[in-house]
């Protein structure tokens, strides 16, 4: 603090925690209605303090669905987004830490054109593509697949980028000095290079896990069978039924399901999640 | 057998710079060769093509008996210690001085005798398990050091190591890498930019500038006989002083512009093989002005740095001018503006061409 | 921006690159490419008779008064999202900048938001704003109030705002954050000394050195309030009521899979990728000047 200006610095902490509470209210309001049962969620006003009725709304929305005909159990859609979350982190990390290493530590003719194709897909998120990628995905036979689910979301660049910039800060002479131990290239990369790496690692894997496991638009189109459903949309697809009165209970509780796992990651891997953010921006 | 030959290297970028003018050089097995010269030279390119870390793009190096122009570094049996350390951080100092033995599988008995032996030289044992973050800079010198030494390579190369050290640590290093060299008996060749260091370690040196060699030789041989004006500059500090002057009708004198029409004669040695009259750079170094009270040179003083052991006087010379230095023993008080006469033995003074900067040899 | 050393190899870099470029191949430039193609064919609802029709399809959509209603709609809502995510962003950064002990506390707070699926982001808010059961709802009606979105357009559009907002607010206040972490103290306390007091540090220091983030944060906001709240829209309004929210990647959608429009889905896809093309090398190009700071 340059002066002190205690009436400010008060003032600004009101404003943080003014901003925290407004931020947390619809999460709050969330759990409330998953404690309660049905029937306290019809009428206004809604309360606004938790009641006894939260672990028989997880069991009900974990194992029987909403209670509606043809809801599926929530343990599958989990099941369903971790599967893709982790396989679009996971995926993604692979072929883009392996493109990166190979586009900053050596020279081939066609160099500088993979580049540049790798880089455009920065520019269009999937929602512009949307119905021809689904056209080719279903060409190829991958619709209610987890292939299908995953692939066609590692295409982007972001985290090839991030290892680019990761590996074109490492000195020089890292590598020159493990050719002159004798090291090969593909040696170096994984003597040398990925434990280097792991910060990047941990902070792109948060990023694309959130990234898959909040994706709602690819898994609706190319999933028909229940089965494969994800939770994310599953969630916002009984929400959207217009017709009958909501179960306001079920429903919260199976946001807050469908919420739970990447803000944990969020908040476990805080510090690499916020580095890995702020990095990607160059 | 280790030595080394360097027959018309050349480095060019691009096929359009040229950053290295062909060096030719024979290196003896077990000589320390320090290759010195300002930044930009191309000193460490030099190393580099020595080392297979950049492309040879004219003449040959030789490594014993073979050519190794086409050799990965790998298989030229060099060790190689870089500017800046080079460490791998996410391995400890066992394993970054292990590794090029692992990778050449070694049995795990041999990498262990190897590392403990360099580690006990270089007075690394307690040390062995921490990470280099956790070393002091001193200290990670050692290690990259010690990771070259496990090698027992035929030849060493040294970029700069001791340049990110600070003072003291420098003059210690120094010290501590000439012992280890003669007691291992290892061709070396180092790349400075220090003069103090090239002088202390070489066997031998290569004074480079712009891409060529411009004087090989001793340090006594740089010093005391420089090739040309930048080598007699660029060795010895503070830097040798260079005064305009003409060579005497006798071929053994020359004579300067001295203080208004007064004219300034100085008696070679040896006669000249210059014609006279012809217009040379007189070259003094700083150490071997004495002061005299009737000595033939008369410096306008303006300012006096006390190093304790020794005063840098300097000041000016002559009507042009001319900027000089000059280094007397002891604590020596001046008042800015005071003039003072030197004198100088015949056998220091050396004429330079005015036009190539090269030395003017003597007669026979 | 390229590295001195680089290892000899010839086939191993390709083999290297070839999975990213596998993917990209078949899961980005094929369909794109078939995007721009299908955008030029009109095409029987039934995949029966297709017809190449040049550009037909575009000046279509420049007649079509529904068309230019949704860009609009957009450019208003992404106008919105942005100067609301921003500023409020913004504010928060500065005063959680200011109290440095807590900043840490606070950023863990703010942080997770971030994690929410847009899609659930709108489930969230519908629940806060349901006309029946909305907690907000009912704390409007009782200032008098009326706030139902199911019928009134404009309150839809407000709440797919809010929402929108509520779940970028931690990737702007963390860019912003660390933005203003980044400027040296120095500078700040060489304006104390000049005499600036703290409104006027901002205005005239803090602010400008932020201007880079502020910008990239600003196209970032806009590709977002384009294509990122896809989630919102779906779960909260569907593109009603009448219309009222139904941005431009909705309208893709909607046009493309429910109304089985492909021509007109694909041309509008085309658009926006010329559009996102453009903000992405504008964006581009600002940094590349930023990054030589």
């Amino acid at each position: 603090m340059v002066e002190n200006r205690p009436w400010l610095t008060a003032f600004s902490h009101l404003v943080v925690i003014l901003g925290v509470v407004i931020v947390a209210f619809p999460i709050w309001m969330t759990f409330v209605a998953a404690t309660h049962d049905q029937e306290t969620m019809l009428h206004a006003p809604v309360p606004v303090m938790p009641g006894p009725y939260f672990f028989d709304n997880i069991k009900t929305v974990l194992t029987s669905g909403y209670n509606r005909p043809g809801s599926i159990p929530l343990w599958t859609t989990l099941f369903n987004s971790m599967v893709m979350a982790l396989g679009v982190a996971l995926g993604k990390i692979f072929i883009s830490i392996i493109s990166a290493f190979a586009i900053v530590y050596f020279r081939f003719p066609l160099r500088m054109t993979c580049f540049w194709a790798i880089f455009v897909t920065l520019m269009l998120p999937v929602e512009v593509r949307i119905v021809p990628t689904y056209g080719v995905v279903a060409t190829l036979g991958m619709v209610d697949s987890y292939s299908g689910l995953i692939i066609p979301l590692i295409a982007s660049a972001t985290a090839t980028f991030l290892f680019r910039q990761f590996f074109l800060s490492v000195p020089d002479e890292l590598a020159e000095a493990s050719r002159v131990d004798g090291a090969s290239p593909l040696r170096f990369f994984w003597d040398i290079l990925l434990p280097m790496s792991r910060t990047s690692i941990a902070a792109m894997f948060v990023i694309q896990f959130i990234y898959g496991w909040n994706q709602y638009l690819w898994p609706l189109l190319i999933t028909t069978k229940p089965d494969f459903y994800t939770v994310v949309m599953t969630v916002s697809r009984q929400a959207s039924v217009v017709d009958t009165v909501p179960a306001w209970n079920l429903l919260m509780a199976m946001a807050l399901l469908a919420m739970l796992p990447p803000v944990a990651v969020v908040v476990i891997m805080q510090r690499q999640f916020v580095r890995g953010l702020v990095e990607t921006e160059k | 057998m280790a030595q080394i030959q360097l027959r018309g290297v050349q480095k060019t970028y691009d096929n359009k710079v040229q950053v290295i003018h062909g060096i030719d050089m024979q290196i003896a097995d077990g000589e320390f060769i320090v290759i010195v010269g300002p930044s930009g030279c191309g000193k460490s390119t030099l190393l580099r093509m020595v080392a297979g870390l950049e492309k040879i793009t004219g003449g040959e190096v030789a490594i014993g008996d073979r050519v190794v122009n086409q050799l990965e570094p790998k298989d030229r049996d060099i060790a190689m210690v870089f500017q800046n350390y080079a460490l791998y951080p996410h391995m400890s100092v066992y394993a970054n001085m292990a590794y090029g033995l692992k990778i050449r599988k070694l049995p795990k008995e041999e990498i262990d005798a190897r590392v403990r032996k360099a580690a006990k030289m270089l007075e690394l044992e307690k040390l062995l398990d921490r990470t280099p973050r956790q070393l002091s800079g001193g200290q990670r010198q050692r290690v990259a050091m010690g990771r070259a030494l496990v090698r027992e390579p035929s030849v060493f190369l040294f970029d700069e190591p001791l340049s990110n050290l600070d003072a003291k640590l420098r003059v210690q290093m120094r010290l501590e890498i000439k012992r280890l060299q003669r007691e291992l008996a290892v061709t070396s060749v180092y790349v400075t930019h220090d003069q103090v260091e090239a002088m202390t370690l070489a066997d031998r040196l290569i004074v480079m500038n712009a891409g060529s060699a411009e004087q090989i030789g001793t340090p006594m041989d740089v010093y005391e006989r420089p090739a040309s004006v930048f080598v007699a500059g660029f060795i010895g500090s503070p830097a040798m002083n260079f005064l305009a002057a003409k060579v005497g009708e006798d071929r053994q004198s020359v004579d300067l512009a001295g203080t208004g029409a007064q004219k300034v004669t100085l008696l070679l040695a040896k006669p000249t093989t210059a014609t006279p009259g012809t217009p040379v750079a007189l070259g003094v170094r700083p150490e071997h002005l004495l002061p005299l009270s009737d000595g033939p040179l008369e410096f306008d003083i303006d300012m006096a740095e006390p190093l304790g052991a020794d005063t840098l006087l300097h000041g000016r010379f002559g009507a042009a001018g001319e900027p000089v230095t000059v280094r007397e023993g002891g604590n020596v008080q001046v008042k800015a503006g005071e003039k003072r006469r030197f004198s100088v033995g015949t056998t220091r003074l050396h004429l330079f061409d005015s036009q190539t900067g090269k030395r003017i040899p003597d007669a026979a | 921006m390229e590295k001195r050393v680089t290892f000899q190899e010839r086939g191993l870099p390709y083999l290297l690159i070839a999975p990213q470029m596998a993917i990209t191949l078949i899961f980005f430039f094929w369909p794109s490419g078939q995007a721009i193609w299908q955008s030029l064919l009109l095409e029987d609802a039934f995949g029966g008779n297709t017809k190449f029709v040049w550009f037909d399809n575009f000046t279509a959509l420049f007649a079509d008064s529904a068309y230019f209603a949704s860009v609009r709609l957009t450019l208003v809502f992404s106008a919105l999202v942005a100067s609301l995510g921003l500023a409020v962003s913004l504010l928060l950064a500065v005063m959680a900048d200011r109290v440095i002990r807590g900043a840490s506390v606070y950023k863990a707070f703010l942080v997770w938001p971030y994690a929410v699926a847009p899609a659930v982001a709108g489930v969230l808010w519908g629940f806060l704003f349901n006309p029946s059961v909305g907690v907000v709802v009912w704390l409007l009606s009782g200032i008098g109030i009326d706030f139902n979105y199911v019928i009134d357009g404009n309150q839809a559009l407000l709440l797919i705002v809010i929402a929108s907002v509520w779940n970028q607010v931690s990737y702007n206040f963390l860019f912003f954050l660390a933005g203003l972490q980044s400027i040296p103290r120095s500078l700040i306390e060489a304006a104390a000394i000049d005499g600036a007091g703290p409104g006027k540090r901002f205005w005239d220091i803090i602010f400008p050195l932020l201007s880079p983030t502020g910008f990239f944060l600003l196209v970032v906001n806009i590709i977002y309030a384009f294509f990122g709240t896809f989630g919102v829209v779906s779960s909260l309004t569907q593109g009603g009521p009448a219309k009222a929210t139904e941005i431009l990647v909705w309208k893709v959608y909607n046009d493309g899979f429910r109304g089985q429009d492909l021509g007109s889905s694909s041309a509008q896809s085309v658009i926006l990728m010329l559009a996102v093309i453009l903000l992405t090398v504008v964006q581009f190009r600002f940094i590349e000047r930023k990054v030589h700071y």
